[in-house]
């Protein structure tokens, strides 16, 4: 008897688990209460993450190219503020931005503008430093081959230094959207209800399924960003080859 | 067409160029010369602005290279260089390298960038490489390359920075012959290089440089023809690198 019971109450655990749950709670987990209400669940994490990725890349760009080519003072006060956001961790920093600043300012931050800038401001500052290593990692020539053809160091920038330099960068530019997907769950804390927030809500209203939701949600998440990688690896395989002559 | 006067440079507290003075007439050819770590890169890129000065003048068909108000990138487009390291641009291809600055700087048409970069390609004896990357070319092919992207420009003058000192020995010659070309068109260019038999052959003056300083000035016969009259630097300099 004892030997059939083991894997009885193996079977038992799995047949516990009931996936139903995500079944019927489908379109909240994806949409939230969209069309009714506001754009929620996964939706919303892809919107946060898209918003922050974009502002994020831009910012990290342009700062970057400032951290290369600024010298002096300038330099020392862009290194200041970009290590103050790296320093400090996002949860702080949504926090300030959601409390501090009505209070402060008087100004009203809906929560899902807070949550974009946190994150832009944070992977901006990490980009910055991968943009500058790269634009660094280039021979010195290159600047003195474009400046001795006559381009001003926007163009030679644009035309000679970041076609070399981007394709160097696009594993930092991929880890750092990557961690953003996934510290857009932090939106959670100001009641933005993006993906762990309406898990965290169905969680919490079914009170029995706890196992069987985070399962779901981890999956979501694993999705989103595979799909990222997977992308990011075919456009690399796709211009690469121009990069190869280096 | 260029003239140096007068000009020092310092980095930090030692000092790599000490009053050199000297000017280059259109048409000349002059190499400049001397021991390693003598000042002659140094000068050649004060030249054309890309190392700055401290003191002195150098003036380029008529604009002062020093001056606060000199629009250097513009200078820079009408005087070619040539780099010891070809810095050829390794993403594009020999084709795009040739015509990138005549289209960005020069306001060129796409199509007419290409055919002047073709022109020049065959020139240089590349007429069938338009469409290589550089890295699938050999050094004596890149450097010949970066000629021709410089004269693409239409430069009032070329300033060669070691132009050989990178290349296997085999592949010198091929290179010197495209300057040799150019020199006996009546381009003025300005030669930092080693190859006596280049300066004996084309150069109307040669530059002696030791320390920062000129310490030789001369028609390139008489430097060659009379080591007896040059200092003492020199005629060690020279009995050294001509005697293999």
């Amino acid at each position: 008897m004892g030997s059939t019971s083991q894997p009885d109450t193996g079977r038992g655990a799995l047949n516990t688990m009931d996936f139903s749950v995500i079944a019927n709670n489908l379109s909240y987990f994806l949409l939230g209460a969209w069309p009714a209400g506001p754009l929620g669940g996964a939706a919303l994490t892809l919107v946060l993450s898209l918003c922050s990725a974009l502002a994020s890349g831009v910012l990290g760009l342009v700062l970057g190219v400032a951290l290369s080519m600024a010298r002096g003072r300038t330099r020392r006060t862009l290194l200041l503020v970009l290590g103050f956001f790296r320093a400090i961790p996002a949860l702080m920093l949504i926090f300030w931005t959601y409390f501090l600043l009505p209070i402060a300012f008087g100004l009203n931050v809906p929560g899902v503008g807070t949550v974009i800038v946190a994150l832009s401001l944070i992977g901006g500052s990490y980009l910055a430093h991968s943009v500058y290593a790269g634009i660094s990692s280039l021979p010195p020539g290159q600047w003195q081959a474009s400046a001795a053809l006559g381009l001003r160091p926007l163009q030679a920038l644009r035309h000679v230094i970041l076609p070399q330099a981007l394709p160097i960068m696009l594993p930092s530019f991929l880890n750092q959207w990557i961690a953003l997907i996934k510290d857009s769950s932090l939106a959670y804390v100001i009641g933005v209800g993006e993906l762990s927030f309406v898990a965290t809500q169905v969680s919490n209203r079914e009170m029995v399924f706890p196992t069987e939701i985070f399962l779901f949600v981890a999956l979501l998440y694993f999705v989103i960003c595979s799909s990222l990688e997977l992308g990011a690896g075919a456009i690399a395989r796709r211009y690469g080859t121009a990069g190869k002559g280096t | 067409m260029i003239q140096i006067n007068d000009v020092s440079k310092w980095y930090g507290k030692t000092q790599v160029l000490a009053n050199c003075t000297t000017r280059i007439g259109e048409g000349e050819v002059v190499v400049v010369c001397g021991p390693s770590g003598s000042g002659k890169s140094t000068l050649i890129k004060t030249v054309n602005g890309l190392e700055p000065f401290d003191q002195g003048s150098i003036i380029v068909d008529g604009t002062s290279v020093g001056a606060p108000d000199t629009d250097l990138p513009r200078l820079r487009a009408r005087v070619g260089m040539v780099f010891q390291n070809f810095e050829l641009f390794p993403h594009l291809t020999v084709r795009e390298n040739l015509a990138l600055a005549q289209v960005v700087v020069l306001g060129r048409r796409r199509e007419e960038a290409y055919a002047r970069g073709q022109e020049y390609l065959v020139r240089v004896g590349l007429g069938g490489f338009a469409d290589r990357l550089p890295a699938q070319l050999s050094g004596g092919q890149q450097q010949r390359v970066a000629i021709a992207r410089a004269l693409c420009m239409d430069p009032i003058c070329m300033l060669f920075d070691e132009p050989t000192s990178a290349l296997d020995p085999e592949m010198v010659g091929e290179v010197l012959d495209v300057m040799v070309e150019l020199a006996t068109e009546g381009m003025t260019m300005v030669c930092v290089t080693h190859e006596m038999g280049f300066a004996r052959k084309v150069a109307d003056r040669v530059i002696f440089m030791d320390q920062g300083a000129i310490l030789e000035d001369c028609a390139s016969e008489a430097f060659f023809g009379n080591p007896s009259a040059r200092p003492e630097r020199a005629r060690q300099f020279l009995a050294r690198i001509l005697s293999h």
